[in-house]
């Protein structure tokens, strides 16, 4: 049987379970508004699901059944018996349709509409058409099976039961024979409990059906009994806890019974106890396993519902799933399971536009809506991103405004993000039509309500034209995890595996050693420079004051990794790895940002559980806390993944220092005789120049006699030669400037060709000479004002000397939201250079929100990027920069630059 | 000893049905020379020594944790927590085991005394002129022959944000 309908005949026969008693109750105490709702609210879900599996029988019976219930909730009538009755039939008839269902994984032919009139009849006009006999409910269904039904004796019916139950929809007989005979030998008999009063009732008006509608509320009876839902058994959390914390003394016991026995080689005990430990072992599994299911088991529906809703909408949507073997722990499952469903309806739904609609933006037709689902740092993450329309933060501040929530001088104030908040309060849609799916503006608040509840976070990122990502963190606090015990400072600690990616062992004598620059330690590793943290000093562990060179003899360093940050953590030792049931530390220790929890091990000790994300944080080469961090760093990963040709040299002493060879003129080699000097500066004739010769540093010795490789570094009609002591390659790597120094001349430090190497700052040398020597030819003209806005400092650092030796005054800022404010304080620049992929605001956001802007509408933006498509450009060009120059092409940017601002 | 021996009519008292309704109940630990009482019904064990698990970076009232039949508990260095100097001698003490908002917290105290019953009218205010860490801490103080027993308030001796803000 499909999956889908499997679990609906399970998660119904439980809602129609509850439903007869909180009926009862309802008839009890017919004004208790609590009742009444979860009764509402459970026929909604029934009919809400038939919607989605195609069940339009059904769905019809519990639409009516929901009208009568609704008119009651809303007061316009009142709870009666008779009233009572008539929806207990419309779940009855709700009942026998499932008992179908799950025979034959169709509904019957057939029809109720008599039934259906009836409950329309009653909401309507509170009135009950009296007397109508319910065994019309499924008169189809009814008269078929009269036709097959005549009285039999038990074992005919019995015989027959067996025989029917191929065909024969109206038997529950595989599973209950006797109790499908039971009811037969007296056809007169009194109605049965699960027949309601209407049943007792249509005896009179209707005895000829009477065989009919023994066999009809027979199977009704008796179907949540039935195969599907007898197979699983719902259990409630609490007590597999308890079970949970029973095994893990067990386990305790055993490993300390094992203890005592080690030793003794010949005790009676070894074998008897190895049989314990084994079985303790698998009930272990057994009850951890109990508690986790992959996170696919919540995603199931997605792909039915997602293509209902592609149907319906008129819109061609894919739905990629990643990761839906993640496992999480079966409470937090549940308790995610509708938020997401809705979330993702809601990407569909609102998120993607209809075929035309993405046509029109340039898009492929077919929209993506994309779950992810991964562990990262102690944590769940779980993404739902589209590709659609993102969200429209005009509509959204308009409806903040008119549900009150905030006034426009406080959205003046706001940032998007801030803004993009809004969609979490209750009773914010803005969704333009309600439609069957998502529209109604419950939603959101629920959704984060759900999550905040175990303890997660939503966050939400969405750009307006490009789509919205969802990002959902729930923490383990439920999850059982693997951990790697390590020791420092005397102390043991957990590190969550799954945010371990190796483990290394250093010292000075083996390949991997601990380097130092001042007193930061690294490591190289294939080809990486690795941050080091000591863990004994983060923990505040180091009591002696020895310095660190203790650590460098050996020192096991574990790898870890938070979102796209890898760093290394200093350990004294390493221990073993455990499987662990993370329990939240007391409220007074939450504060503790280093610890995502704590545990008992199997020895009995309690140990702390580190996290690696605050440790990350704590150290804090990068803000990991924030999304927009890591986003960031993995925006800046991508981009760095393209290779730079370096140009790799030597020049005042051994270590080997790199400049991006796209920013190298030329390579010369001068005669060191050649070399005159002017005013104490050396300098060579050049191509019919003079070319100003500058040195790594101020100790740099250049050769006595022989020749002197140069780097020549041109800027229009200037030249200019660093002088070095050799070349040592062309490297064509992933620049990855890992380690910014603060030494002037250098970018920082980045592995080229695995080794460590200093990346000099091409600009820096430029100005040393420029600023010398024609430095002050400009400053009589009024300089341009140019306004650089990239967030890699490697580039902010490389581009603004460049661009003030070209003559031009360089402001530099890191992102988009740093350059509006400079707009707001009033500032005026004469040309633009934005970077396009930046976190936050993006290059093209940035150039669309300036494009209409009364101060800087007209000052011309030019783009900068690593990427240069001609879509990009297209678009580029419609945002409204006036031109596009590829990263690293200096010359072009400054050319462009000139051209842009005398074409004004 | 002395101090028990003079309680015992004080018990005989609470024990007589009249007075049933007049006493009530506190587990007793002395820390240093002071004895303090706990109401009977917060405490969930009494402990010898324990292995406690350093817990970093935490306050230092905090000593540690330790696993009790499974169950994670905190332990609190109720010396530290009152401003008292640690002790001396390496005796390594007792705990009073309490729950407080579901979590459990162990009280390390010097030692665990008997459970008294206290007659209601021994019972005094604290004076206005203690120390004001403990008068946080304390409840009130009960009249015994050659003893005051100060009542712990556990809720307020576990709610480190209070004496947080108060510091700051």
């Amino acid at each position: 049987m499909d999956d889908l309908l499997s679990e609906f005949l399970t998660e119904t026969s439980e809602s129609l379970s509850t439903l007869d008693v909180e009926l009862v109750k309802l008839e009890q105490n017919p004004n208790d508004p609590d009742i009444l709702s979860n009764i509402f609210r459970l026929v909604h879900t029934i009919k809400g699901t038939c919607g989605f599996l195609g069940l339009p029988r059904l769905e019809a019976v519990a639409h009516a059944g929901e009208n009568v219930l609704g008119k009651i909730r809303d007061g316009e009538l009142v709870v009666t018996a008779e009233a009572v009755t008539l929806v207990l039939e419309s779940i009855d008839t709700i009942k026998y349709l499932l008992g179908e269902l799950e025979q034959n994984e169709a509904e019957p032919d057939g029809n109720d509409a008599e039934l259906i009139a009836r409950l329309n009849h009653f909401a309507d006009t509170g009135e009950i058409p009296g007397g109508a006999p319910a065994a019309e409910a499924a008169p189809a269904a009814a008269e078929e099976a009269a036709d097959e039904e005549v009285p039999m004796t038990d074992d005919e019916k019995l015989q027959a039961a067996f025989d029917a139950a191929e065909y024969d929809p109206d038997f529950e007989v595989p599973d209950e024979p006797a109790a499908a005979a039971e009811p037969e030998p007296e056809p007169e008999a009194p109605a049965k409990p699960a027949a309601p009063p209407a049943a007792a009732k249509s005896q009179e008006v209707a005895p000829a059906k009477k065989p009919a509608e023994k066999a009809k509320a027979e199977p009704r009876g008796e179907t949540k009994e039935s195969s599907v839902a007898a197979q699983t058994i719902r259990v409630n959390v609490e007590l597999l806890e308890n079970l949970m914390t029973l095994v893990s003394e067990l386990v305790l016991t055993r490993n300390q019974l094992l203890q005592m026995v080690r030793g003794k080689d010949d005790s009676e005990f070894t074998v008897p106890l190895q049989r314990l430990s084994h079985i303790t072992t698998d009930l272990q599994e057994g009850v951890m396993k109990t508690r986790m299911q992959p996170i696919g088991n919540a995603w199931a529906k997605l792909p039915r519902i997602v293509r209902d809703l592609a149907l319906e909408m008129n819109k061609k949507i894919d739905l990629q799933m990643i990761g839906a073997d993640t496992e999480l722990d079966r409470q937090v499952l549940e308790l995610i399971k509708d938020p997401l469903t809705h979330m993702v309806r809601n990407s569909a739904d609102h998120g993607l536009e209809d075929i035309p609609g993405r046509r029109d933006a340039g898009k492929p037709e077919t929209g993506t809506v994309t779950l992810n689902a991964y562990h990262e740092g102690g944590h769940i993450i779980i993404e739902i991103s589209d590709d659609g329309r993102g969200l429209n933060l005009d509509r959204i501040k308009a409806k903040a405004i008119a549900n009150g929530l905030t006034t426009e001088s406080e959205l003046e104030s706001m940032g998007d993000q801030q803004i993009q908040q809004f969609i979490f309060k209750p009773g914010f849609s803005t969704a333009e039509k309600v439609t069957s799916v998502s529209g109604r503006g419950v939603g959101m608040d629920v959704v984060r309500t759900n999550i905040e509840k175990i303890g997660g976070t939503v966050e939400l990122k969405s750009v307006e034209g490009r789509g919205s990502t969802f990002i959902i963190k729930i923490p383990l606090t439920l999850a059982i995890v693997s951990a790697l015990i390590v020791e420092s400072g005397g102390e043991r600690f957990a590190i969550p595996q799954i945010s371990v990616l190796e483990l290394v062992r250093a010292s000075n004598n083996s390949e991997h050693s601990i380097e130092r620059i001042h007193d930061t330690p690294v490591l190289r590793l294939r080809n990486r420079l690795l941050p080091l943290v000591t863990l004994k000093r983060i923990l505040g562990l180091d009591n002696s004051d020895a310095t660190d060179e203790s650590l460098d003899e050996e020192a096991f360093i574990v790898v870890a990794q938070v979102g796209t940050y890898s760093f290394g953590i200093i350990v004294d030792r390493v221990f073993d790895t455990e499987e662990i049931v993370v329990k939240p530390v007391a409220p007074i220790l939450r504060d503790l940002s280093l610890f995502s929890g704590n545990t008992i091990l199997g020895d009995g000790s309690v140990i702390m559980i580190l996290d690696p994300n605050g440790i990350a944080t704590r150290t804090g080469e990068i803000t990991v806390g924030g999304s927009q961090g890591v986003e960031g760093k993995a925006k800046q990963d991508a981009s760095d993944r393209e290779t730079t040709s370096m140009l790799v040299f030597r020049a005042g002493g051994n270590e080997v220092r790199a400049v991006p060879l796209a920013l190298v003129a030329r390579l010369e080699e001068i005669d060191v005789e050649n070399i005159e000097h002017s005013n104490g500066r050396p300098l060579v004739q050049y191509r019919g120049k003079l070319m100003p010769l500058v040195f790594i540093d101020g100790s740099y010795q250049m050769k006595a006699e022989g020749r002197q490789p140069t780097l020549v570094f041109q800027d229009r009609e200037r030249t200019m030669g660093l002088v070095v002591d050799e070349i040592v390659d062309i490297v064509d790597d992933v620049l990855n400037v890992e380690l910014t120094a603060d030494q002037d001349g250098l970018v920082g430090s980045a592995v080229i060709d695995g080794k460590a190497t200093d990346l000099i700052d091409a600009g820096y040398y430029l100005e040393l000479a420029f600023s010398d020597w024609f430095g002050n030819e400009e400053s009589g003209g009024e300089k341009k004002r140019v306004l650089l806005i990239d967030d890699s400092p490697f580039f902010r650092n490389l581009l603004t000397p460049m661009l003030s030796v070209a003559g031009f005054n360089v402001t530099a800022v890191e992102n988009a939201e740093q350059a509006m404010e400079l707009k707001n304080r009033g500032n005026q620049f004469d040309a633009i250079i934005s970077d396009i992929e930046m976190p936050g605001m993006n290059g093209f956001e940035f150039a669309e929100a300036l494009q209409d802007d009364a101060e800087w509408g007209e000052i011309p933006i030019i783009a900068l990027s690593s990427h240069t498509s001609e879509e990009d450009f297209e678009r580029g060009r419609q945002v409204g920069f006036s031109d596009y120059v590829a990263k690293f092409d200096r010359d072009a940017l400054v050319s462009t630059l000139i051209q842009t601002l005398s074409s004004m | 000893m002395s101090d028990k021996n003079a309680l015992v009519p004080s018990q005989e008292k609470g024990g007589a049905l009249e007075l049933g309704g007049d006493s009530q109940d506190f587990v007793t630990a002395n820390i240093g020379k002071q004895l303090f009482g706990i109401p009977v019904l917060t405490v969930q064990d009494v402990l010898g020594p324990q292995r406690i698990t350093r817990i970093p970076l935490s306050p230092p009232e905090v000593a540690g944790s330790l696993n009790l039949r499974g169950r994670i508990v905190t332990a609190i260095d109720v010396r530290k927590r009152l401003g008292l100097r640690d002790r001396e001698d390496d005796d390594p003490g007792m705990s009073i085991v309490v729950d407080e908002g579901g979590e459990l917290y162990s009280l390390m105290v010097d030692q665990v005394g008997e459970v008294l019953s206290v007659p209601k009218k021994a019972f005094e205010q604290n004076p206005a002129t203690l120390d004001p860490r403990w008068r946080e801490f304390s409840d009130g103080i009960f009249r015994l022959d050659k003893k005051l027993l100060v009542i712990l308030d556990v809720t307020r001796l576990l709610d480190f944000t209070s004496s947080v803000k108060q510091a700051g």
